[in-house]
């Protein structure tokens, strides 16, 4: 646990709290008036209809743009360098573009809504239980890592000690979620996007004029000059041997982990569902993939920056110990360092807002799983709609108030990404695995789909426990991994034991008649659900494939220069 | 689809005013504070730039981007 007290202090003012104050008027704005106008102004705000491919694809990436991508990414920056970049260039931007080019076309010509609807279609039940409970225990213990970086934030600014920060947070969000609602959460994240990239822009600006540009980095940063190359990135998974260090890049981050995120994630993928037509939803993450390419810059960069000019995190890095710092806090810490109140106040609204809507997608999320698909499906049958809606908003006040003994776990974290990458590799890595091999192969069995998923989370959890600290003290330090080779690892596992597992299973087991599997499997969907009619007129830079092709050319350049 | 449908602008809905207005609002209170409310000490702290002022000329410069644009090109949305 974190000493709060011990720890320093955002100096904000009367311009700062304005800035803040102001955001959030409009956010709850914005919220009210959702809430007062009819359904057709609701459209307004979300309708695929009324909402062009830019706003969903920003939203696309705002909606993972939270506390993971800000503090934990600049942590890492802070620790590892450059290999950081791997979460964007490797880890990102290739899943998103397949998930444009190849699965949402299916995913949209298949008319499944979200990820444990098409679990059910393709596998029945077991494995949709598999896939409802796992996905909403994931959505508790991430919903923790944004309380407890929204925690952090007040407790910098205010001082309150980290057990009242966490609980004043909780109840800010709650309010928020039920003013804002689900309706409003896209345009928000919009909103967020912007107000983000205004406060990191000029933050990464001055930080680098600071430090001496890029000459400056690479003269005074430590260990040494090899954290401004991505690869092999042996600091990063932790594995010393260059070579495989590369393989648990490639494999385990770029195909397993990456993948299962972006390509299975009920938040993400439903932001892409939101648009107007197949090549709209297809765009989606294509055009995320552009702004998720340059993050790195704004968020890696001055993590790197704020390892060499704070002093504390110098410090640190150097291997003493500095009482209430992680790296964690190398944003706040450079903020604290170089802006000055107003710009301040803008930098405090953006992390605060990212945070927030966070934490309240993965409540939100939370909630849906919950009620339609665990209470509804198993427990409580056939009531009327409104007692669902009872249900989810207790799921809501219930999931607010476990988040809060989940933050606690993540603040044992020194290191956020470890934990969080950890937790996909449990969750998302298995997930992945099931839903390729039961998309492409048609003899597949309802009974694999589960035994799949669950031996698969079962060998990620043995890996992380043999691991030397990916469960922290729980580890025994038996296999030579830690950081995040361990969950690249773990993740790794978790893929190869789903897919032997399934293989061995289906062949015992009987399959589903193919009759019940048409626009679920791939081979037995028709081609012309799967692409767009008026494909051919769009001009070049509406078409998903040309698009996503001048993406990955660019994030190639990127991995070649560093 | 055999209800008529009528079309209207998005308005002052368009995500792109409630943008370009919040971004605006933020120009200008750090232009204020930037030409009139900065020290020495804060002047030091952003290493010699002025921080707030160009930050918030930048956020006005972008404000209005988005005005014009959602002038040129206005959401149209269809009511049934």
């Amino acid at each position: 646990m974190i000493a709060a007290d011990s720890t320093f202090r955002l100096d904000a003012n009367f311009v700062d709290y304005l800035i803040v104050v102001a955001y959030f008027a409009v956010v709850l704005g914005i919220g009210l008036l959702a809430r007062r106008q009819v359904s057709s102004s609701i459209d307004f705000f979300l309708s695929g209809r009324s909402l062009p491919a830019w706003v969903t694809g920003l939203a696309f990436v705002a909606a993972n743009l939270g506390a993971v991508e800000i503090m934990g990414m600049s942590a890492n920056g802070a620790q590892y360098g450059m290999a950081t970049a791997h979460y964007f260039w490797v880890g990102a931007v290739p899943a998103m573009l397949f998930l444009g080019v190849v699965m949402m076309p299916f995913y949209y010509g298949s008319g499944v809504r979200s990820v444990p609807e098409f679990m059910r279609k393709r596998f029945g039940t077991g494995a949709h239980l598999v896939n409802a409970l796992s996905f909403a225990i994931a959505q508790l213990l991430i919903a923790g890592i944004n309380l407890f970086l929204l925690a952090t934030i007040v407790n910098r600014l205010l001082g309150w000690s980290l057990w009242v920060s966490l609980v004043v947070a909780a109840a800010i969000v709650l309010s928020y979620t039920a003013l804002g609602g689900l309706s409003a959460a896209i345009y928000n994240e919009v909103l967020q996007f912007f107000v983000i990239v205004a406060a990191l822009v000029p933050l990464t600006t001055i930080a680098l004029h600071k430090v001496g540009g890029w000459d400056g980095i690479r003269e005074q940063i430590q260990p040494g000059p090899e954290q401004l190359s991505s690869w092999p990135g042996t600091d990063l998974t932790g594995i010393d041997n260059p070579f495989w260090s590369v393989v648990g890049i490639v494999f385990g981050l770029g195909f397993v982990l990456s993948f299962g995120y972006w390509t299975t994630n009920f938040v993400e993928v439903q932001r892409a569902m939101a648009a107007d037509s197949i090549s709209a939803a297809r765009r989606t993450p294509i055009i995320g993939a552009f702004p998720k390419m340059f993050i790195p810059f704004v968020v890696i960069i001055p993590g790197m920056i704020a390892a060499i000019i704070v002093p504390e995190l110098a410090a640190l890095k150097g291997g003493d110990a500095v009482e209430g710092v992680t790296y964690n806090d190398a944003i706040l810490l450079l903020m604290r360092d170089l802006l000055p109140n107003g710009m301040l106040g803008i930098a405090i609204a953006g992390l605060l807002a990212s945070f927030m809507a966070g934490m309240a997608a993965n409540i939100s999320a939370f909630n849906t799983v919950f009620s339609y698909d665990l209470w509804q499906q198993y427990a409580v049958k056939d009531r009327e709609d409104s007692y669902y809606t009872k249900v989810g908003r207790l799921a809501t006040v219930a999931a607010t108030v476990v988040a809060i003994g989940t933050a606690f776990i993540a603040s044992n974290y020194s290191n956020l990404m470890d934990y969080l990458q950890t937790l996909f590799g449990f969750f998302n890595a298995p997930l992945f695995a099931t839903f390729i091999l039961g998309m492409f192969w048609k003899r597949m069995t309802p009974t694999a789909g589960w035994t799949g998923l669950v031996s698969g989370t079962l060998a990620a959890i043995v890996v992380a426990i043999l691991s030397q600290d990916a469960l922290g003290g729980l580890s025994l330090g038996v296999l030579p991994f830690s950081g995040q080779g361990a969950s690249f690892a773990a993740a790794g596992a978790a893929f190869v034991v789903d897919i032997a597992v399934s293989v061995a299973v289906t062949f015992v087991t009987a399959p589903k008649p193919e009759k019940q599997l048409v626009g679920l499997v791939y081979s037995l969907t028709p081609k012309e659900s799967l692409t767009d009619p008026d494909q051919a007129s769009l001009p070049w830079y509406q078409s998903p494939v040309k698009l996503a092709g001048i993406a990955l050319v660019i994030v190639i350049i990127f991995n070649v220069i560093f | 689809m055999s209800e008529p449908t009528t079309k209207k602008t998005a308005g002052a809905f368009d995500i792109r005013y409630i943008i370009g207005g919040l971004l605006g609002f933020y120009g200008v209170v750090l232009v204020v504070v930037g030409l009139f409310f900065t020290s020495e000490e804060d002047l030091a702290k952003g290493d010699g730039f002025h921080v707030n002022l160009w930050t918030g000329i930048a956020l006005l410069v972008t404000s209005a981007i988005f005005a014009a644009w959602a002038r040129w090109r206005p959401i149209i949305v269809e009511e049934s």
